[in-house]
């Protein structure tokens, strides 16, 4: 009411003084971001950014170094292109001077199988931890007594390491073991081909869904309660109000949750590694891709490398097609910043 | 139904018995709902709780049961000893329990620290300023968090050969902070973006330095954040075991690598009893530190994740 009497300010014509202090000002901020960042920068440069280089670099020599048949000459390893990749690739070893089919056993021979495992434990296991961990949010997420108790054990899968967590599930899936007796089976958990594959899914689930539960209650906490209130009023069923409501505004904080999860499942390396050593089955019925490559550092360095650059690129790959689908918006918010940016 | 309530005036005073009655029933059915839908909410809750904990349950009884009753299927403890523990420490079978969790311990406090210290200036940058480039940052950031382990390994593990470092400490802390850093920036950044800055405006305002706003005004309010981040980053190192498999030797073994290479009496006969012990040695800390930040970890968990 009173604002009708004081007068809006007439708008300053755009002086070159204000506009170069405006300009003074972004750089400084730069300037100060700048030395903010520095140290992670460089760290990172150090630690990640630099062995990734020297990977690739290695990706592209020769283990094998020595003598030449052909030459007698001594040969350091050298740039073989991409001899390390299409080995994997097309599973061929060197075999003097020649290009063979990979026996049964090696590596290389095992690459397929592992891309398989990596990705089946990669979808079924993402998959069931979506649906428990959706259902654990929606009970977490009722008010009852008793749910800072339910809310605490949620954790307790979370906390255990996963080596412990190996070690104990390679208790509970012994062949005399406790799940065995009391189901009565004899099923060899850590041996059979899809029993290890099982005990490996069932593990990584139990270990993980309270993460998957605890990402996916957060986005159910920034639901407004009256949105359902309105449906309940419009007569909308239970069902109804899930498909309708939850779902698609859970959506967000879902999508991120799935991508996470898928992206740390394709790296899946201690749970195999320590519960069926990547066997079962054949002998790697269990094998990751992280598996394989430990397996090949041992001995070839260069061609671990040039499979540990396979992996980046899978999962890069995979990151890259789920943003691009689902639209993830995995940076978070950026106006919120540039808005008290604009204020400083 | 509802069509007795709207009738008219006239009608009223003989209708309302059965007005009330059917009010009341329909209370007493509400109530019935209610009930039933809390009982079932109880249910779920109780077999969601026997689920998470009924494994690690089992992990505590064997422990404590005598090795000789190893498979028994007694859901309670019994044959209840302390052996196990005794034996979890008992160095003449080539486990080193006790110098695994002084390394887990001393690295993953140095890793912690390193991040908190290199990641604290970068989140505030990256929560609180807007500059060129800074989506190239934080892309690069959120991708080494997604990277996977033997990316890194492998360069590292012929760097380290070379160098002789194999089985030093610093194998171990430099590739660690790799994964703690990029936690660490990330998680800070989602809480630093939460805070209330006007208040550093304010203080500004008010006379003070950029730097004293920082220190007297914002610091505080950010001590809770960097509190979780670091027991979030602390809890990620102590769980590591690509790494430490690799890049370790006996004399710096962390407690991950000692629980997966452990050791009996009798070879090729695995000694769980013992083993449970162990775990339970290196998990304890680890619940304990978790059900008393509770609130604090499950914010610090989701904060990066669902406020975008």
């Amino acid at each position: 009411m009173t604002s009708s009497v004081v007068q809006a300010p007439a708008p300053l014509p755009p002086s070159r003084a204000g506009r170069e202090s405006a300009e003074a000002n972004r750089r400084r901020i730069t300037r100060v971001a700048l030395y903010l960042l520095a140290p992670t920068i460089v760290a990172m440069a150090i630690v990640v950014a630099y062995p990734i280089v020297i990977s690739i670099i290695n990706s592209f020599q020769s283990d094998f170094s020595g003598i030449d048949p052909k030459t007698g000459l001594f040969q350091q390893g050298g740039f073989v292109g991409l001899e390390n990749y299409t080995n994997w690739l097309l599973q061929q070893c060197q075999s003097g001077g020649k290009t063979v089919s990979c026996p049964a056993g090696t590596n290389e021979s095992q690459f397929y199988d592992s891309v398989f495992a990596t990705f089946l434990f990669t979808v079924v296991t993402v998959a069931l931890e979506t649906a428990f961990g959706m259902w654990m949010a929606l009970i977490m997420n009722r008010s009852f007594r008793g749910r800072g108790i339910l809310r605490a054990a949620v954790l307790v899968p979370w906390a255990i390491p996963t080596a412990v967590t190996a070690k104990l599930w390679y208790f509970i899936f012994a062949t005399n073991g406790v799940l065995n007796t009391v189901l009565g089976l004899h099923t060899l958990w850590t041996a059979d081909l899809w029993a290890s594959r099982w005990a490996i899914i069932i593990a990584d689930t139990w270990k993980t869904t309270p993460f998957m539960a605890l990402l996916i209650l957060a986005g159910l906490q920034l639901i407004p309660e009256d949105v359902y209130e309105a449906a309940r009023m419009d007569g909308a069923s239970t069902a109804q109000q899930f498909v309708r409501i939850t779902l698609p505004l859970l959506k967000p904080a879902l999508v991120v949750a799935i991508l996470f999860r898928t992206l740390d499942a394709l790296r899946m390396y201690d749970l195999p590694a320590i519960l069926t050593q990547g066997g079962g089955g054949g002998g790697d019925a269990t094998t990751t891709l992280s598996i394989l490559v430990v397996r090949e550092l041992r001995s070839h360095i260069d061609s671990a490398s040039a499979l540990s650059t396979i992996t980046f690129i899978i999962i890069f790959a995979v990151a890259f097609i789920f943003i691009r689908l689902l639209g993830a918006n995995i940076t978070g918010s950026e106006k919120k910043a540039r808005k008290v940016a604009k204020e400083l | 139904m509802s069509s007795t309530s709207v009738a008219g005036p006239a009608t009223a005073t003989a209708e309302r018995p059965v007005f009330a009655e059917e009010t009341l029933a329909r209370v007493r059915a509400r109530r019935r709902r209610a009930a039933g839908a809390a009982a079932r909410t109880a249910i779920q809750a109780v077999l969601i709780v026997v689920w998470c904990l009924l494994p690690f349950y089992w992990m505590i009884v064997t422990a404590f049961r005598d090795p000789q009753y190893t498979y028994d299927p007694t859901p309670w403890p019994t044959h209840v000893t302390l052996g196990n523990f005794a034996s979890a420490f008992d160095t003449s079978y080539g486990n080193y329990l006790g110098r695994a969790l002084g390394n887990s311990f001393f690295i993953c406090v140095v890793v912690t620290v390193i991040a908190l210290v290199l990641g604290i200036s970068g989140s505030y940058a990256l929560a609180r300023l807007d500059f060129p480039g800074k989506g190239l940052v934080m892309g690069f950031i959120l991708g080494a968090s997604m990277f996977p382990g033997v990316a890194i390994l492998t360069p590292l593990f012929g760097l380290f050969s070379q160098l002789h470092w194999s089985g030093q400490y610093q194998a171990l802390i430099i590739p660690y902070i790799a994964g703690a850093l990029p936690l660490t920036v990330y998680t800070l950044n989602s809480f630093f973006r939460e805070m209330p800055w006007e208040l550093e405006e304010a203080a500004r305002i008010d006379g003070c330095t950029s730097a004293q706003a920082f220190r007297i005004v914002i610091l505080p309010l950010a001590a809770p954040a960097v509190f979780t981040t670091a027991i979030l980053a602390f809890i990620a190192s102590w769980n590591e075991y690509l790494l430490a498999s690799v890049l370790s030797s006996d004399q710096t073994q962390t407690v991950t690598v000692a629980i997966a290479n452990f050791a009996g009496t009798t070879p090729h006969v695995e000694p769980y009893t013992i083993i449970m012990a162990a775990g339970v040695v290196v998990t304890i800390p680890l619940i304990i530190l978790v059900l008393i930040f509770q609130r604090r970890i499950v914010a610090g968990l989701t904060a990066g994740g669902v406020k975008g």
